[in-house]
């Protein structure tokens, strides 16, 4: 029935869920999508559980209710797993990629996971790391999301992240090419079982 | 030119600020609603308007001042929600009375007590008798749009409006906005219009003086009939926005209506949603439609009625409670619309979304079962329901 694509996002306050919902939806509107981006408002602290939301459409979105069954679950800090539910509303399958040194089967084996559920895994903590200087998972995950669904260009996706970028942070070019090299290994490095 | 951005319901509001560059912006912030002034304060400093921003240290003080430059013919706009607009009623009944095109953009929110700072409808419903036009948002691109066409409607009429966004689901959520080019919008809305001009020395008159039992009635019915009067020039001034600017709005929007037995009523964030559950149920062939109400104020009852007439069952949808026994302000307003009409639904209050109680297509689906039944049931039972309450 539903003619829109959803995702939610798991994160640490600080980590960037919500500016990673917001530039997923960015990139997606260059594309020609329709979008909606919006984060879960609620006490917000560094640190504590946070979940932000996407919906892309070939048409126009009308429905403004809460995402309860999303398609795609991305999940910026493993550890989150252990207290959150983070396969909520994905009785039916799903996709859910999450930024771990684990493999996915033994992710599967460790949080017990459905096998209607589709497992991808990247350390995107460690790309960041590397690329960034910082463990900021967020933007590597942008490219191991949309290695997965598919659902975006990657050349267009990734030249409009840079241009964007390259807008917020003119004094700090180094940060714009940092982000570019990790969305560009996370979009290598994210593996299926 | 237009653009095709990615924005946020504060972002698409301040935008359209921008645009309109009033002379005048007095504000103090609020959540959902701070965003708003604090992205125009940035165009203020970067030199993008000719704005003279007033940063007052309360509400109060902030529609005060907008009346004030109002009063000496200045384009003025401010930025509140909730408890903001609250400490601005006894204002923004002066803005009325004294026919200021002041125009608000409000971030519709909840109330205390107890303290919640999610969307209801409270804060906009509480200042309804205030005398200013109210225009309900969907998404972030009506905000926008509505924004301009506020500015007009207040230049063109003397009347203040305040536009709404629901908190959060519509303040901070990004969407597609359709942008018009800064000139476009010069170009419509022309210089700022005022009607009068307390600085202007050779004319001298007085604002807000003192009307006893001698002229205070005369006075208020002027208003109430232009009030009345402003109806068909809303509409006027709607069907011009809609010719300039390409859109498509009306004062009551009918979406599926033509063959519908029965219908939902609703404003703001959850009309989209409740279209979309149109679309679901009319897929499994029921005969449903939705009315969204885009004015709240003035209230166009001749349209809701007429779009009524052939509805058996209608549940409306109230983001906010009365406090009377008698449930949300939506559904007194329609019902009271409909006594003198021939052909009368039944009616039943579905109050709902109270500090941002979730409200989902689940949801929608049984509350179309439930009006069903109660038509069925030739309207026996209570008239107001509770919706998505624990048990």
């Amino acid at each position: 029935m539903k003619d829109f694509f959803e995702i939610r996002w798991h994160g640490r306050g600080g980590q960037g869920a919500k500016t990673v919902a917001l530039l997923f939806a960015d990139s997606a509107l260059a594309t020609g999508k329709y979008i909606q981006a919006f984060p879960e408002y609620g006490p917000e602290r560094m640190g504590a559980p946070v979940q932000s939301f996407n919906r892309l459409s070939d048409n126009k979105i009308s429905i403004h209710s809460p995402i309860k069954n999303p398609d795609v679950v991305v999940v910026l800090d493993q550890s989150l797993m252990d207290t959150v539910d983070t396969t909520s509303g994905m009785e039916n399958g799903g996709t859910i990629i999450i930024n771990t040194v684990k493999k996915p089967s033994e992710i599967r084996e460790k949080y017990k996971i459905n096998k209607n559920i589709k497992i991808f895994t990247v350390d995107a903590s460690k790309i960041s790391l590397e690329e960034i200087g910082a463990n900021k998972p967020n933007t590597p995950m942008f490219g191991a999301l949309v290695k997965v669904t598919k659902i975006l260009d990657f050349e267009r996706m990734l030249k409009d992240t840079e241009e964007k970028m390259k807008k917020k942070f003119v004094n700090k070019p180094e940060v714009v090419e940092g982000n570019i090299r990790a969305i560009k290994r996370a979009y290598e490095e994210v593996v299926s079982e | 030119m237009s653009k095709i951005v990615a924005k946020t319901g504060n972002e698409a509001m301040a935008e359209a600020m921008r645009q309109i560059n009033p002379d005048v912006v007095a504000a103090y912030p609020i959540t959902p609603a701070t965003e708003i002034v604090q992205i125009f304060s940035s165009f203020v400093s970067n030199g993008e308007v000719d704005t003279v921003f007033v940063p007052t240290e309360s509400e109060h003080s902030a529609i005060s001042a907008c009346v004030g430059a109002a009063a000496a013919g200045a384009r003025v706009m401010t930025g509140t929600s909730s408890q903001g607009l609250a400490l601005m009623h006894e204002i923004l009944f002066i803005a009325g009375g004294l026919r200021l095109p002041i125009v608000i953009c409000e971030v519709n929110r909840a109330l205390s007590a107890p303290i919640n700072i999610h969307c209801d409808h409270s804060d906009t419903m509480a200042s309804r008798d205030a005398g200013w036009i109210q225009i309900f948002s969907e998404d972030p691109q009506e905000a926008y749009d509505q924004t301009i066409l506020a500015m007009k409607l207040s230049e063109q009429l003397f009347i203040p409006s305040m536009v709404t966004t629901d908190g959060f689901i519509i303040s901070h959520a990004m969407q597609r906005v359709e942008m018009y080019d800064d000139r476009e919008v010069k170009e419509y809305l022309g210089e700022p219009k005022s009607p009068y001009n307390l600085l202007d020395l050779d004319n001298p008159i007085t604002v807000g003086p003192l009307a006893l039992q001698d002229y205070y009635m005369e006075i208020k019915v002027q208003q109430a009939n232009f009030i009345k009067e402003s109806k068909s020039k809303i509409k006027e001034i709607l069907n011009d926005f809609n010719k300039k600017m390409k859109r498509d709005y009306s004062v009551v929007e009918k979406y599926m209506m033509d063959d519908a037995e029965f219908c939902f009523v609703a404003l703001g964030s959850t009309a989209g949603t409740l279209r979309y559950t149109v679309d679901k149920l009319r897929k499994e062939g029921k005969k449903v439609g939705l009315l969204k109400v885009r004015f709240y104020r003035p209230f166009f009852e001749e349209d809701i009625v007429e779009a009524l007439k052939n509805i058996k069952g209608c549940a409306i949808f109230d983001r906010s409670d009365m406090f009377a026994g008698t449930g949300g302000h939506l559904f007194n307003d329609i019902k009271s619309a409909l006594y003198n009409s021939s052909s009368r639904p039944f009616v039943r209050d579905y109050v709902y979304g109270l500090g941002g109680r979730d409200i989902d297509v689940e949801d929608i689906e049984n509350v179309y079962n439930d009006i069903k039944d109660f038509t069925e049931n030739h309207g026996k039972g209570e008239s107001v329901k509770y919706i998505t309450v624990r048990e």
